[in-house]
């Protein structure tokens, strides 16, 4: 039925207004990118020393 | 009318430690009493009226007793009241009841920080050990899973047929908000070649529509039939398909949207044409292997809708439901319409780019930090550092936790959690149960979730009954708790 496919397609219509506005996310994802440099800096210094061991390791009886 | 829902969520944790006695089960005592020993309190769990083996579709298995019965493991009650225990050799916390779905956020975080606290205990005792870790996810990567089981109050007199397929499509689809995120494939239902990464940790052990089972043969709708409330009245549903969620705008609508769909269940506002997938276990690990939420899901009558699509139709009709009904149902109306309009929010999200919601959502979350390590590291998704880097985003420790770092929406502050790890939920039976404990921690014996008993030295246990969770609140009886100078007199004035 494509009738109700086409129901499905589209979201409701919003409440809130949509700005586009491509300069500041373009800003936006410069800062996201350092933002994330930083974080795998700080990832590089607590990952676990021996990864492949402590992943091996990680064995969990089943449960519920 | 809708049964006002009445929530917990109960967190079996994965546990590592290197010990040379590495046992799961030994480690998992050693947390709990090593938090109950620093706590200074140690009230059981008590079994009396529990039937693990009552099936919803109305009959009984035989000879299923609670685990713990046999094996005295740890088992305790907190004096926020919940439940805190080994079960399957992982310590496990299940939160004592709440009345809408921000207060279960709150007293889920309670449950991490019981078992940050637990670790530290534990440490404390054996500072010469390796020590006990705990982690908040749901399978060790190797094919083993453990749960993270919702429970909602519901209307015994609603038909479970029409529970089932009520929930079936928004337990398939709520996935792409709900999902904890994983590297790698575990079992034989998807391909390792062509799924890297996934939204689910738990999906691809779920191999049943409706079952009875929660260890084997899992399935999207558990028929486990304890309502430990007055069965005349009250069904809990019992929830085994989740993931846990560190993100708690996740877990704030993993239990807030499935509240909603319950209370329209029973007030039946369900959308007048039902959704019915042609085939809901395939359709739950096609959801969980597909990132770009584009893969149509076959459904009974020959088309076909996304996930994103069914979440649309659900939505739609939860807000026309809210209009028409209220949401009191779902607790508190104004956590009700925050849970609604995060639920249109964080779709518009997903559907105009998953990564806007890296900051709200798990699996988004991880798989985008996943991308950002790949690309700095160059390594391919086998690499043995993406695998640790996920059990690493639930590790509970603040110095190792990934999850901490990653500057995510909060909805509930440190204080309040900090508070609820004592203190118990006013507005449920949790209420007086966590009360008496703290009172009177030498005359209660023991407690479970619809009873609290009491031993006064000569005289036979006395045993107070609790078969509605939403009575025993602080309104009920913070009066009469003040007014009761000892266990004896509050037990007189209850007989009265």
């Amino acid at each position: 039925m494509p009738e109700r496919e086409q129901k499905r397609k589209s979201a409701p219509e919003r409440n809130e207004e949509e700005t586009v506005d491509a300069a500041p996310s373009q800003v936006k994802g410069e800062r996201l990118k350092a933002d994330l440099d930083e974080l795998l800096d700080e990832i590089d210094e607590v990952l676990e020393d021996n990864a492949e061991e402590f992943v091996r390791n990680y064995v969990q009886k089943g449960g519920q | 009318m809708a049964t006002p829902k009445v929530y917990g969520i109960e967190t079996e944790y994965g546990i590592h430690t290197t010990g040379a006695d590495a046992n799961p089960i030994s480690a998992s005592s050693l947390l709990v009493n090593a938090y109950m020993a620093q706590v200074d309190r140690k009230i059981d769990w008590d079994f009396e009226d529990e039937t693990p083996g009552n099936d919803a579709r109305g009959f009984a298995r035989e000879g299923a007793t609670p685990p713990m019965v046999e094996t005295h493991l740890a088992n305790t009650v907190l004096t926020n009241g919940a439940r805190f225990y080994v079960d399957h050799a992982h310590p496990e916390y299940s939160s004592p009841e709440c009345a809408d779905p921000l207060q279960l956020v709150v007293y889920d975080k309670a449950g991490e920080e019981v078992l940050r606290r637990s670790m530290k205990a534990a440490a404390g005792l054996f500072p010469e050990s390796p020590p006990v870790v705990v982690y908040k996810n749901n399978s060790d990567g190797k094919g083993n899973s453990y749960g993270c089981h919702e429970n909602y109050l519901m209307d015994r007199s609603v038909p479970f047929s029409s529970v089932v397929e009520g929930v079936v499509p928004h337990f398939v689809s709520r996935l792409i908000f709900t999902g904890a995120g994983k590297v790698g494939v575990e079992t034989p239902v998807m391909d390792r070649a062509t799924v890297p990464f996934q939204i689910s940790q738990r999906a691809e052990f779920i191999e049943e529509v409706v079952g009875l089972e929660t260890t084997l043969k899992r399935p999207i709708v558990n028929t486990r039939d304890e309502p430990h409330a007055d069965p005349t009245r009250y069904r809990r549903l019992h929830v085994i398909v989740g993931d846990a969620n560190l993100s708690e705008v996740a877990i704030l609508l993993k239990v807030g949207t499935t509240a909603i769909i319950l209370a329209m269940i029973e007030d039946d506002a369900l959308p007048s044409r039902p959704i019915v997938l042609a085939d809901p276990v395939r359709s739950i690990h096609s959801v969980s292997a597909d990132l770009t939420l584009s893969r149509p899901l076959e459904l009974a009558d020959g088309t076909s809708a996304t996930a994103l699509e069914i979440q649309w139709e659900l939505f739609t009709a939860a807000r026309k439901y809210a209009e028409e009904h209220g949401l009191g149902a779902v607790g508190d109306e104004s956590v009700a319409h925050d849970v609604l309009d995060r639920w249109e929010s964080v779709l518009h999200g997903l559907e105009t780019d998953p990564a806007t919601m890296a900051h709200e959502l798990d699996w988004v979350a991880k798989h985008q930090i996943m991308e950002a390590y790949r690309d700095r590291h160059g390594c391919g998704w086998e690499d043995g550092r993406l695998a640790a880097l996920d059990l690493q985003y639930h590790d509970l420790r603040p110095e190792r936790s990934l999850y901490d770092r990653l500057d995510m929406v909060r909805l509930v502050d440190p204080g309040t959690v900090s508070l609820a790890v004592t203190e118990p939920p006013r507005t449920t039976r949790a209420w007086f149960r966590g009360q008496c404990l703290a009172r009177w921690p030498d005359a209660v014996v023991a407690a479970n979730w619809d009873s609290v008993i009491f031993d006064l030295g000569s005289d036979p246990l006395r045993r107070v009954p609790m078969m509605d969770p939403l009575k025993g609140t602080a309104a009920h009886t913070e009066a009469l708790l003040e007014r009761s100078a000892g266990p004896a007199e509050l037990l007189e004035r209850l007989s009265e």
